[in-house]
């Protein structure tokens, strides 16, 4: 459960966000969708307690990001934009160090990692240093990093970027999968059609500021097409005329 | 506590895999600092040793005309080469570096030794050239002892006592323990032990801070359960462990190389036993999460890789600037320089070299105040390290 209101950070002259309020509830998937720099990944870092806003509240599982952040850090599965797995490190290692930071010890955290690498289907190259990983690799790793500790509320940066349609599919299975398990999912893009073939609700934000909420039926009837593609186009070109 | 032990581990394990990583940590210190080092060492060694067991090589122009003079030089062990050479070929022989000198007896020399009259006698040398330096020396001694000889000679015929030319006797009384001699040599060593340190923990302390920033993944690593200062300080101490290990090594890699060298033709006679090396270990590890700390505040202002390579390597000279000091004014031991981190340590194991050992009040002033600016530059790298602005 993720709940933010009337969220605002600004970065020197860059109003990054200005009142930003949704909610994204547990078993949904909610997309955030916007142009590159609408404000994205800002509002995601805030959930993450990577930044602070400036004004207004966000709020995961019921822990408020700027004065729980361990709490919430503790309930979030975050799977960054970039991968940001270590090199050096086989894909096994990578996630055995989230698992241990975690908290997770001995034959728990062990069982923990075979089930996730079992499930992402990830045995093959476990044992392999990550430098040699293909996008598809880095990211199933990075996935089973961020979902080591069966988060409840799980935010995730633009993960389709740069992959195959194979690594896509099995993204999308998923992220249902965690749907049906009772999680939150909060995933951002900036293509539509992603967005539309996922979620159960939709963000549209523009220029920091959030231009439609609602299912893909609410937002089509909001903005008057029966095109998401066309609704997109027209909610993000009209900030000012926010719904 | 945990989570600094898991960083940690996970620090050292990363790194120790990455070649490059491994081999610029421990290049410097092992290899390169004692090789150079053992060379320069050797050289100084070698040249000492020629001056002194080898003849003197003195050309003499003009030979026929000094035959006791000659007769005196080589009864005090000069090889005398007489050569065909007036001033000026002289001159250009030791300007190009053919003869280290050349001594030119002029003909009217035994005409006024005779009358008395001080003699002349030229000695054309190079002040310049650094191998002529001990050859130059040696030449002018004889020479001046011969003079002696002969105003000795010439009162004693005229019935005086020879001592009333020599109202004063000076005794230079030598206190330099030998291996003290080589005070400014030894000091290169502290200068090289303390540049490997850091260069040892050099690529940890990028790779903390400006490293994980540009490989993304510093951003998921904040997000975790996990406060900022469990992870810095988890990454200071993987960066210490690399930058002991450096200095570790380089002392070993010092005590084998040094074996090598010939340091008794200098009257050195560098103490390099192994409690020696243990101990000089002891006296500069205090520096190490100093250096640490230091290089990951630095690296923490920078945005890349790149420019944290190029701003460490101005922040390597920091603590070497003292030891350049104390090496040029020959600095000793006390109180009060023991408060100064890195001069310290030089003075310390200087001492420890030179066979003179150290005070306890002074070993406990250098550990306490170079620990205490360590702890004061992580406390400011945790709070850099809480800054937004850290993600770049």
């Amino acid at each position: 459960m993720i709940s933010i209101s009337h969220l605002s950070r600004r970065f020197g002259a860059v109003q990054a966000l200005h009142d930003v309020s949704f909610t994204a509830a547990d078993g949904r998937i909610t997309g955030l969708l916007g142009h590159n720099g609408a404000g994205k990944s800002t509002t995601l870092r805030i959930l993450s307690t990577v930044l602070r806003p400036d004004t207004g509240q966000a709020s995961v599982d019921g822990y408020d990001c700027a004065t729980q952040s361990l709490q919430v850090r503790r309930s979030l599965g975050v799977l960054p934009h970039a991968s940001g797995l270590y090199a050096q490190l086989t894909g096994r290692e990578n996630i055995e160090y989230y698992a241990r930071l975690r908290g997770l010890r001995g034959p728990g955290m062990k069982q923990a990692c075979d089930a996730l690498i079992e499930r992402l289907g990830i045995a093959g190259i476990a044992q392999r240093r990550a430098r040699g990983y293909s996008q598809g690799e880095k990211l199933k790793v990075a996935l089973a990093r961020a979902l080591i500790h069966r988060p409840r509320t799980v935010i995730l940066d633009e993960p389709t970027n740069g992959l195959d349609v194979n690594a896509v599919r099995m993204l999308r299975e998923l992220i249902r999968e965690l749907k049906a398990g009772g999680c939150c999912v909060l995933f951002s893009s900036h293509v539509m059609q992603e967005v539309a073939a996922l979620c159960d609700d939709i963000v549209i934000i523009a220029q920091g500021q959030v231009v439609a909420q609602g299912t893909p039926q609410q937002i089509l009837d909001a903005l008057g097409t029966t095109d998401l593609e066309e609704a997109f186009v027209r909610a993000a070109a009209t900030p000012e005329s926010a719904a | 506590m945990n989570s600094i032990a898991v960083v940690f581990c996970k620090e050292i394990l990363e790194n120790l895999r990455d070649r490059r990583v491994v081999f610029s940590a421990f290049f410097f210190g092992v290899l390169l600092a004692p090789t150079i080092f053992a060379l320069t060492t050797t050289l100084v060694s070698k040249r000492a040793q020629r001056d002194q067991e080898e003849p003197l090589r003195l050309p003499v122009a003009g030979a026929v005309h000094a035959p006791n003079l000659l007769s005196f030089l080589r009864e005090q062990g000069a090889d005398i080469n007489p050569v065909e050479l007036d001033v000026h070929a002289a001159i250009d022989k030791v300007r190009t570096g053919e003869f280290e000198l050349v001594l030119i007896v002029p003909e009217r020399y035994g005409e006024r030794l005779r009358a008395g009259d001080p003699a002349p006698l030229e000695l054309v040398l190079d002040t310049s050239n650094t191998r002529a330096a001990g050859s130059t020396d040696r030449a002018r001694r004889l020479l001046d002892a011969y003079s002696r000889q002969l105003a000795a000679l010439r009162l004693l015929v005229r019935g005086v006592n020879p001592t009333v030319i020599q109202p004063l006797q000076v005794h230079g009384i030598d206190v330099a323990t030998p291996s003290g001699r080589s005070l400014l040599i030894l000091g290169m060593l502290t200068y090289f032990c303390i540049m490997s340190m850091l260069v040892g923990g050099f690529y940890l302390a990028i790779d903390t801070t400006a490293g994980e920033r540009e490989r993304g993944s510093l951003e998921p690593l904040l997000s975790l359960p996990v406060t900022r200062a469990q992870l810095i300080l988890g990454k200071m101490l993987a960066t210490c462990a690399f930058m002991c290990a450096s200095l570790l090594l380089t002392l070993v890699a010092f005590a084998i190389a040094l074996s090598f060298v010939p340091l008794e033709v200098l009257g050195m006679s560098a103490n390099f036993s192994v409690p020696v090396v243990l101990a000089i270990f002891g006296v500069m590890v205090p520096m190490v999460p100093l250096g640490a700390a230091l290089m990951t505040v630095v690296a923490s202002f920078t945005r890349t890789n790149r420019e944290a390579q190029s701003w460490l390597s101005v922040v390597l000279l920091v603590p070497v600037a003292p030891i350049m000091v104390a090496v040029m004014n020959g600095t000793r031991p006390d109180a009060a320089l023991m408060a100064i981190p890195s001069l310290s340590q030089h003075l310390l194991a200087t001492s420890l070299l030179r066979g003179d050992g150290v005070s306890a009040m002074h070993v406990l002033i250098s550990a306490v105040t170079t620990l205490t600016a360590g702890a004061l530059l992580a406390a400011l790298a945790i709070k850099l390290y809480r800054r937004e602005a850290i993600l770049g």
